[in-house]
Order: structure tokens, then sequence, then C-alpha cells
């Protein structure tokens, strides 16, 4: 293309720092090619001085302008509006600040692309992305973003459209940006892991690509992220990142194989089991037998998983199998760090209907979220600014002891209704345990 | 382009990806039904499936950031080493599964000979999650993939061994957001400079009531300058967050001194033995140093070291900590102890110890 040309112009007429391959020297950047780890400059180099490639220029120039932030110790992109057809979001533009002085990486923009659920590929799949990519890209890519995303990065204004429209021939979709659904993440789950308590494939795609509207057409008050981890060890960091992580968990008794305990104590020694697996219990629900069998306390149990990440030959989840939801996690903007908080103790993952179940709970929580929340704010700030009695009463939500660590500690609270709300907990318990309300 | 009528194409919107059609096909047949893993060495894990069918996965840091070169060369790994199926961890390591231990050895050297470093399992240092930094960001204090890249050189041997008392994650973000998240250890930008107004460009680039109400402690307020609409910050309010500059570039919060580097330890996401926790300040002020950032590698690696000499097995950083005490933390890693380390902010009071519970 013509535009590759033009750049090229520009740089012989406007750089006077080059080495006399027409580099721009990088002596800071050249200090992180040392060390043993893999070096990200090393392969900035490669796409720099990749023959005939049509973004060898741009990556010259890309790695001037790094090697002026490392000097400078400021950054020079800026934001701006860069958009495929039919799409509101999904991809980040950058125009160079000092573009005058790198003009081949004046636009330098990231297609945020949904990696396949798990982060699995085959190197078929690879090669092709990367061949896009070479065609239209910079050849950098990043595997992955922190919220999952497969994030192109470095594409000129013009190339966006075409870059995209191979990736989604190809198979892949943009991401999450802006005020919107996120690009989400699932552990490896079912794929490879005996911990995994439901089917995470099955729960990230459903949910995500039910909602795939707000995430190509931004319009939500601010960003929402959903996360799917498969038990409480939380691989992908769900309980922290996302606005509503799912995270597995069971209801039965754990399940434990006596001969697997015996032959742990008889390896790791009766003191280190007693320290290290017994003592750990967070929640004294351990006992190890004379016998060195093992005693599980299965209603204390809060499924925390340490037992079983260590004993994982002897021990394992139960098997009424499905997932805690939690809602509210996010970062620090504005009012300060939020973990996500314990909504639904249990919803069952198994069936399709409980599938269904699990994507109606999403979209009332979204359709909270879009009616309720104020520009800027996450959902779990809007949890706090109403406060928790008000969300569960908004989005369907009964009040459960699992919820909190302890009762309210504070007075100020109208509790004229008490009676009531106390009846219809008996209520709910009563059909819990499968009692016939009312024939009372 | 200028003469043809342009031929938009509409999206096919797709969503997630089946990742069925690129998983293992040991892993297709399995799914859902594993029974138990093993670690046989530091960076290989051994899973075996309820059905008897065993898979080796091994696992190999990359720099996150990889040119195309470096993505076909794993690839070339994949077909001649392994069986062709990879997939990425949440921490930007590589798998590769095979279906016999025989072609473990193999691949482990293959990866090894290019450059990968094998390990990132079990207790181990794992890759450092990080963000984008001064390559492709908007707003960066720093450069996440140069003090990642300066950490993990620093802690190569902690990535292909199993030392640790547990995992260590450490996360690095390059402003106050926290793109990164939380960590074992975190390094992340700390402003310490109230944000630097250029008041020509205010009102053309920016919705002030918008910047107004993004303000945490309510410090801007708009204000008339020299005849324009702007913004003014009261700086004795200001805590210097910068969450004012994403909405209003004009409100420049980095400066080349003035952007810090802070240490943050005990942030921990699994549900293993504590509940989940933020990660807690442990020094500031750190120089914004590249391209190594020596004095972080020196805070880091003295964290890391006293933990892994201190620790017990299956402590997590925050949990060892909570064992020993803060005062223990602060004389077994000399750093000091301000005002700074008591938190002010909704509901601080709940990280102060109300108690007479003392550790001497």
């Amino acid at each position: 293309m013509s535009h590759d040309d033009i750049s090229h112009d520009h740089r012989d007429q406007d750089r006077p720092q080059q080495d006399t391959g027409g580099h721009h020297p990088t002596p800071m950047l050249d200090q992180l090619e040392e060390g043993p780890w893999p070096s990200f400059v090393t392969g900035l180099k490669r796409l720099r001085d990749a023959e005939g490639q049509q973004y060898a220029p741009m990556m010259n120039d890309l790695l001037g302008q790094l090697e002026h932030s490392y000097n400078e110790r400021l950054g020079f992109w800026k934001g701006g509006t860069v958009s495929v057809f039919g799409y509101g979001g999904g991809v980040i533009p950058r125009f160079s600040e000092v573009a005058a002085q790198f003009p081949a990486s004046k636009e330098f923009h990231t297609l945020r692309v949904q990696p396949p659920a798990g982060l699995h590929y085959d190197t078929d799949v690879l090669r092709k992305l990367c061949d896009i990519w070479e065609r239209h890209g910079s050849g950098l890519i990043a595997f992955h973003g922190q919220s999952g995303d497969i994030m192109f990065q470095g594409c000129s204004t013009d190339n966006v459209q075409k870059a995209f429209d191979e990736l989604n021939e190809i198979g892949f979709d943009l991401g999450g940006a802006g005020p919107a659904l996120r690009t989400s993440m699932s552990c490896v789950g079912h794929a490879r892991c005996e911990m995994s308590c439901y089917d995470e494939v099955r729960a990230h795609r459903s949910v995500i690509n039910e909602f795939l509207d707000e995430m190509h057409r931004p319009a939500l008050p601010y960003k929402f992220k959903f996360k799917f981890s498969g038990c409480g060890n939380d691989c992908v960091n769900a309980v922290h990142r996302a606005d509503f992580a799912v995270i597995g968990t069971w209801r039965d008794d754990m399940k434990v194989n006596q001969d697997g305990v015996k032959a742990y104590v008889a390896k790791a020694g009766r003191k280190y089991t007693i320290d290290h697996v017994i003592a750990m219990c967070p929640t004294r629900a351990l006992s190890l037998n004379d016998d060195d069998t093992l005693d599980v306390d299965n209603k204390s149990c809060v499924r925390c998983m340490h037992c079983i990440n260590v004993m994982n030959k002897a021990l394992s989840p139960g098997d009424d199998r499905g997932a805690a939801i939690l809602m509210g996690g996010k970062r620090a903007l504005k009012v300060g760090d939020l973990m996500g908080t314990l909504m639904i103790p249990f919803i069952k993952l198994d069936t399709d209907e409980d599938y269904e179940n699990l994507v109606a709970l999403a979209r009332r929580i979204l359709e909270f979220f879009a009616d309720n929340a104020l520009e800027h704010e996450r959902v779990g700030e809007t949890m706090d600014r109403i406060g928790l009695p008000s969300f569960l009463e908004a989005v369907g939500i009964d009040p459960d002891p699992n919820m909190v660590n302890h009762p309210r500690t504070s007075c100020y609270v109208r509790t004229d209704d008490f009676t009531e709300e106390a009846e219809k907990y008996f209520e709910r318990k009563a059909r819990e345990s499968g009692l016939d309300v009312a024939a009372e | 382009m200028m003469d043809t009528a342009v031929q938009l194409r509409r999206p096919d919107e797709t969503g997630v990806p089946d990742p069925f059609q690129y998983m293992h096909p040991l892993m297709v047949k399995n799914y859902g039904a594993w029974a138990w893993h093993d670690r046989p060495r530091p960076g290989v894990l051994y899973h075996v499936a309820k059905s008897g069918d065993e898979i080796w996965t091994v696992r190999a840091g990359t720099q996150r950031q990889m040119d195309v070169f470096t993505i076909r060369k794993l690839c070339d790994i994949a077909d001649r080493f392994a069986e062709g199926h990879v997939r990425f961890t949440t921490r930007s390591n590589i798998e590769f599964m095979v279906s016999a231990f025989e072609k473990v050895q193999p691949l482990v050297d293959a990866l090894q000979s290019a450059g990968f470093p094998v390990g990132g399992t079990g207790n181990s240092v794992s890759m450092i999650s990080h963000t984008q930094g001064w390559l492709h960001c908007d707003i960066p204090g720093t450069d996440a993939s140069g003090v990642v890249k300066s950490l993990m050189d620093m802690m190569y041997h902690e990535f292909i061994t199993e030392e640790m008392p547990n995992r260590v994650r450490i996360t690095t973000s390059c402003c106050q957001i926290n793109c990164g998240g939380q960590g074992d250890i975190s390094i992340n930008v700390q402003y310490t400079k109230p944000p630097k107004i250029n008041h020509d460009l205010v009102s053309k680039v920016c919705e002030r009531p918008a910047v107004v109400a993004r303000c945490p402690v309510a410090a801007i307020r708009p204000a008339m300058v020299d005849g324009k609409p702007s913004l003014e910050v009261d700086e004795q309010k200001c805590v210097c967050c910068g969450a004012c500059y994403p909405p209003c570039p004009p409100m420049q919060i980095n400066g080349a001194d003035s952007t810090k580097i802070a240490i943050w330890v005990g942030g921990k996401h699994s549900n293993a033995r504590s509940k989940p926790t933020f990660h807690k300040l442990v020094v500031a002020n750190l120089p914004n140093n590249p391209p190594r950032w020596p004095e972080v590698e020196e805070v880091v690696r003295t964290i890391l070291y006293v933990y892994k000499n201190h620790g017990r097995d299956f402590e997590r950083l925050g949990e060892w900590i909570e064992r020993i005490g803060w005062p223990r933390f602060f004389d077994l890693t000399g750093f000091a102890f301000t005002k700074h380390h008591l938190d002010t902010w909704t509901g601080s009071r709940k990280t102060m110890n109300m108690s007479a519970h003392v550790h001497f």
C-alpha cells in the first residue's frame, strides 16, 4: 500500500538520529535484551528488521518512540476514535504525540479480540493469526491482556477494518472496550483439572455470547466483567477482577479416599500432615484419626480447596456441583477497592435449564446495572450506594447468612417490618426443604 | 480506495470462539472427567483422567508481548516436539500438551534451547501479570514490559524451580487504576504530585462536569482561568490518584520525577485457607528508573527472599505476614513503617488493630 511508502518519505526527511541502517538507536532498550528471560525488545527488533514486511518501518519508529519514553520517562500516546463497521467498541485507538519524529508509527491502534474459552489454540490457528497480523498490523501480539483479550497491538487506521475482516472470517470476534460488557476469561477447568466444579466453557460462552450487543455497541454506565473459575482456587482471579464472578463449588460432602490419605501421611509424615493440612483448615473441619485416616466435618467445611490441593490424589470435591456467584469486585476507581461479595451461595450447573438460569441471572444483573448505575459507576459501587438490601430486592435475590462475615453491628436501622421479614425467611427455608407451604 | 465505492463487510458476531476445535484430543475426550494430577518436575504437570488416560503438560514462560516470529517458533516446537495443541495461562505462560511421557524431555530441551524458561508451576514465582505502559497505553506512568523483564531476569531461578513456600503471584501496573490487579507482591505506579493543568486545552478537550465527578475526594471544581473556562484542583485535598487524567488529558498527572513506584504485598485471589485479600503498602516513593528499575528490583528481591527463608510450606506471602505480624515483617525486611501505612480511606478503622494483641 502507498501508506507505507508515504511513511518512508516522511521518515527520510525528518529524522536526524539514525544509525547507518536507518534504525533509531535504542541504548536504553538494548539493556532489556540482556538477561535470561525472553526479551520483548529483541522481538520488537525482529519485526523492525523483517525485510520487505510492510510493518518494518512502523516498528522502527515504534522502537524510536519507546526509547524516547524511556529517556523522558513519559508516555506519548493519545486516544481517539477508531472502529470497525457495525461495532462501536473493541479497538483501542492510539495516535502518537511525537509523530513528527516517528511518523511511521503515528497510528498504532490495538484490536482487542476475544480468545477461545480456556485459552486453547492449535498451531494452525496461531499461524493464521500471525499471518493476518503480518499482512495488516505490526506483527506484535500479546497473549493475553488482563481481561483476557488477544491484543493485536499496532495497526494503522486504514488497516483496522481489513485486519478485523480477516480475523472475523476465521471465527474471531472483537472484545470489549469502554463502557461495555468486557471480554471474559475462564480457567482450564473441565479440560484438564480434577478440581473443576462446572463446565466453564459452556458457562463462559453461554453468558457472553448472549450479550454480545452490550460488548460491541457500548451503552452501559461503565465496564462490566464476568469471569469463570472452576473452583475456589480462582485461577482467573474472578473474585476481585469481575463484577460477576462464577466460582465453582459443591454442596454435598467432599470425597475422601482413605487409602490415598494413608499413602499421603506415610509419605509426608504425620506431623507434616497435621501442621500443613489439618491445622491449615480455616474452619477446623479436619482431624487426623489415629489410624491415619481423615475425619471431615463437612458441615463446617467452606470448600476453600486447601486440603484438596495438597492431597489431590486422596481428596476431591463432592458430586453435587455448581457455583457460587460473587458480585461487585473492582479496583480503586472511584470509591476504593471492592472485593466481590457472595450473592448466590450455590447455583446448580448441570442441566440445560441450569445454564439457562445462569444466563437469566446474568441478564437480571446487567439490566439492573444498565438502568440504575450512575455514569462511570461499577456495579459494586451501585450496590454500596443504594445498600445491599435495596440491591437484593431490585434483582430478586433473597438475603442469606452466607452473604456476611457477621450480621450488622450498627443499630442505625429501622426494623418495624422485622417480623414480616422473618416470616419470609421461614417460608423460604420451608420451601427449600421441600415442604408445601401453601397447604399449611 | 478513493475511486471505488467502499464495500463494507458486516461483522459476523461470533463472540467467544469454541475452544473444542483447538483443544488437545485427550482433553476433549476426558472433558470434565479428570481424576488427579502430579508435578514430576518444575514446569511439568501430569494429569490422569478417570478413564486412565494420561496427559503431560510442559509450561514455559513468554514475554507476553510477542512478535510473530516468536509465536511461530513456539508453533514449530509444538508441531515438532509436542502434538500441535497449546494453551496459555492467565499469566501469559504457554502450555504444550503431550500424550506420552517420552515426549516431555525432548520438548523441555527444545524450549530451553530456544530460550523459553520451563517452569511457573507449583510453588514457583510465575510470570508477572502486567499492563501496557509506554509501549501502548495513553496514560502510563511507567513501562510494565520493562519492569517485568528486569524482575523476571532477577527471579529467573524462582520461575524454573519450586522452592517458595507457596506460589508467588506478582503484578505490575503503570498507573493507580491498577489494571495489573492484586498480587502477593504488586509493583504499582504511585503519583506524588497533583495534576499540572494546561488551561488552554481543558474546555476544548474535557467534559468538565464528568471530570469533577471522577475525583474521589471532591478536589476539582470548575473555574475561569485567564478568561477561559477550565478546572482547578484544591491541592490540599488532592490525593494524587490520577483519576482525572484519563477523562481530561490536559490534567497531566505524570512527571518524569514525580511519578514514583510503590510496592505492595499480601494480595491473594485464591480462597485456599484464608479468604481473598487486598495487597498492602510496604514501600513508596521509589524512583521510576528505566531501563531496569534497580531500586524496585532490590525491594522485590528483599521481600521475596525474606518470605522464602521464613514462610512455612503453603503459606502465601500475606498469610505468612499474618502469622508473624507486621512489626516482624518490617524488622525482617528492614523497611520503614510510616504514617503513610495507616489507612485513611473509608472503612480504614477496620484495618486497625482494635485489641491489645501486640507483637514483641
